[in-house]
């Protein structure tokens, strides 16, 4: 253990941070068949413990960046629950005004700088942000998270060394949960080394192997305080995880064949959220759930009530004024 | 009786007749043996062809086209698949730098007979990433053949052709093109590059539609017709050569066109049919030409906008009528769910 907190308090909090997540998207999966939401979402389901672990560790003034399966990283990192809802719903109150729907996030507001539909564009956006941080003196960081399946992309591998040769303050965080849609990662890649190659490009890198959310902290705590430190540069993090439902919408897909019931019910058995609960009095999980589906509820009502943009919208934010 | 077959199931069709013809197609590209096989398209393929002419690619776009082209260059015939048109923005390099330029600036020593083929995506929230159709800036670079077939008949016929070409072909679908139904022959069978395809006769007005948007008008000449409207619906099918004489001589007749672009209308097929066409009519035979296409915005994806995002059967025939009874008398048809709205659930 690198830090001396509460655990209890840490805890309880990283139960109600994955337990609200993980509610989210199954409200959003119990109410996808209904075709009100006219957006194709990719859930995190099963992912929880990566953002969480990482977002607790971090500031409010420390910056994401994402993918399409960005609701967690969201969440996690304190965006607006009304502001995503109504954004699945194409609402005019939504985070991106209904224009971008699930797979293109953003609260500037809380440090989240948008999700993007095209694998590995954001990695570099990451890394300049970074850039910027340091020629402006900050001590915030950026991170990027991203999936096994950027790390096929050549943006990945030039935005790791750009990052390593200017030492920039930035967090790689590679969400491998072994599938692109339906591709194992060792059907594109020749070896299972992910960190070895970060490693390769001149920056620390670790492989963190059971989702534990207290070790994705923990390493991501001790990590941003030297990075705030300054000239320690960037850090690499795999987080080995499992996406529980399929690649795209709200159902579970063993039917395809291309990995086991088996392989997913082996992660479930390790879900963070069921070993964190068991470590609660009952009254205080209640407590946090009752709060979350009011709270769930509430986001729900919001972007049901909320309005569809005005067709003049449609030409609105082409350039900033 | 015709056989009647759907749009994806020739395009299978296709792929699975040349590759058995052709031992030196093969097919690669994300997903292409998957269990969804590219909605279907590449189904049974590496049952019947194995690993080593149908497989999996690393998300790698331009550096698997580079592969391609290399692989073109040893004797085979790739054909790249990318499951929306937007990826291919990542290929923009090995497709315009190399492939398109290479038998050129080599001055014939090498030629490269390669396939990229995509499907562009729309409704359902796709967004402003996942909706795009790129085709009018392959369309500014010379040494690429681009297709874009709106019938299962040409979509089989299109895809053959386009894996015996010697060079590099552009092969474009559109992912609500997946409902059409037709005709199409059980034997192999090729259909022209430059050759378009006259889908209805009228002598009124013309309407030329890329990609989906010939379906569009196709919806439209029906409801025009109600009122009285005879229109010659176009489908260009091959963008790059492009068959400007047929264009051209239903123009003459009709005196009136619309290009309905599946894309931007800025620089689109429409912008270039109708310079063109004006290019080719010195005297200008009072003809009145009309572009329609994308509102030029990225897309949106709510519904609430979306839908005015892209031109319709509806759209398209009361601007028909307009063009033809004046501004003045304006008159919009009863709008009736399409099969796309009807089948098409999302996601992708
Ligand atoms: C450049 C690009 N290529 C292909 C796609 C299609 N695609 C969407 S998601 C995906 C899989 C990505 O896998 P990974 O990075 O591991 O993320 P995960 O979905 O597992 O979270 C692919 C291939 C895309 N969106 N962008
Ligand atoms: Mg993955």
């Amino acid at each position: 253990m690198t830090f001396s907190a509460d655990k209890s308090i840490l805890y309880k909090k990283f139960y109600r941070e994955i337990y609200r997540i993980r509610r989210v998207e199954e409200e959003i999966a119990r109410i996808y068949p209904t075709d009100k939401i006219k957006s194709p979402v990719h859930l995190s389901i099963g992912q929880e413990a990566v953002s969480v672990g990482v977002c607790q560790a971090l500031r409010p003034d420390d910056i994401v960046f994402g993918t399409y399966r960005g609701h967690a990283m969201y969440l996690a990192k304190g965006g607006d629950l009304r502001g995503m809802i109504a954004e699945l719903y194409g609402k005019s109150t939504g985070c991106a005004k209904g224009i971008g729907g699930s797979m293109h996030l953003i609260d500037t507001n809380h440090g989240i700088m948008g999700t993007s539909a095209i694998v590995g564009t954001t990695i570099p956006l990451a890394v300049g942000y970074a850039y910027g941080l340091k020629l402006n003196q900050k001590d915030s960081i950026a991170v990027s998270f991203f999936g096994d399946g950027a790390v096929d992309e050549g943006a990945f591998h030039e935005s790791l060394n750009y990052a390593a040769l200017k030492k920039l303050p930035v967090l790689f965080v590679c969400e491998n949960n072994l599938y692109a849609i339906h591709s194992h990662h060792l059907q594109r890649h020749h070896s299972d080394n992910i960190t070895e190659r970060a490693r390769s490009y001149g920056m620390p890198a670790k492989r963190i192997e059971d989702g534990d959310v207290f070790k994705i902290y923990d390493f991501v705590k001790a990590t941003v305080e030297k990075m705030r430190a300054g000239s320690c540069g960037p850090v690499f993090l795999e987080c080995v995880t499992c996406r529980w439902k399929e690649h795209v919408g709200p159902c579970d897909d063993f039917h395809l064949g291309y990995r086991s019931e088996e392989e997913v019910a082996a992660w479930k058995r390790k879900d963070s959220l069921s070993s964190l609960g068991s470590l609660l009095e009952s009254d205080i999980r209640n407590k946090i759930e009752l709060a979350v589906a009011s709270e769930i509820t509430d986001a729900f009502k919001f972007a049901e009530e909320s309005l569809f943009p005005e067709p003049e919208r449609l030409y609105h934010y082409l350039f900033k004024e | 009786m015709p056989r009647i077959l759907k749009y994806p199931d020739a395009i299978c069709e296709a792929l699975e007749q040349e590759m058995s013809r052709d031992p030196s197609v093969i097919v690669l590209g994300q997903g292409v043996d998957d269990p969804k096989a590219i909605l279907g398209t590449t189904k049974g393929l590496v049952e019947k062809f194995g690993s080593e002419r149908v497989s999996d690619t690393p998300l790698a776009e331009d550096g698997m086209t580079g592969v391609a082209i290399g692989a073109a260059l040893a004797g085979l015939r790739p054909i790249h698949t990318h499951i929306r048109m937007d990826f291919v923005l990542l290929a923009m390099n090995q497709i315009i730098n190399m492939a398109a330029k290479m038998h050129y600036m080599f001055g014939g020593a090498v030629y490269i007979p390669i396939v990229i083929r995509s499907i562009i995506g729309k409704s359902w929230g796709q967004g402003a990433q996942h909706s795009q159709s790129i085709y009018p800036m392959l369309m500014n670079i010379p040494g690429l053949k681009i297709v874009a077939p709106s019938t299962p008949y040409d979509v089989k016929g299109g895809l053959i052709q386009s894996l015996r070409d010697n060079n590099p072909v552009v092969f474009i679908e559109h992912r609500l093109l997946y409902y059409q139904k037709g005709h199409v022959p059980e034997e192999s069978y090729t259909i022209p590059f430059g050759k378009a395809r006259v889908l209805a006769r009228g002598s009124h007005i013309t309407l030329v539609g890329i990609s989906h948007m010939a379906v569009e008008c196709l919806r439209a000449q029906r409801y025009l017709k109600e009122v009285g409207i005879e229109a010659e619906v176009i489908d260009p099918v091959s963008l790059s050569p492009l068959d400007i004489d047929t264009i051209l001589a239903s123009t003459l007749k009709t005196k009136k066109i619309i290009v309905v672009d599946n894309s931007w209308i800025t620089c689109g097929a429409g912008a270039e049919i109708i310079a063109q066409l004006t290019e080719k009519n010195h005297e200008n035979k009072g003809i009145v030409f009309r572009r329609m296409g994308f509102a030029f915005v990225p897309c949106p994806t709510t519904p609430a906008l979306e839908n005015s995002f892209y031109p319709n059967a509806k759209t398209i025939a009361s601007t028909a009528y307009e063009m033809i009874y004046g501004k003045k008398d304006s008159w919009t048809p009863d709008a009736e769910l399409t099969i796309e709205e009807v089948e098409f659930k999302g996601p992708f």
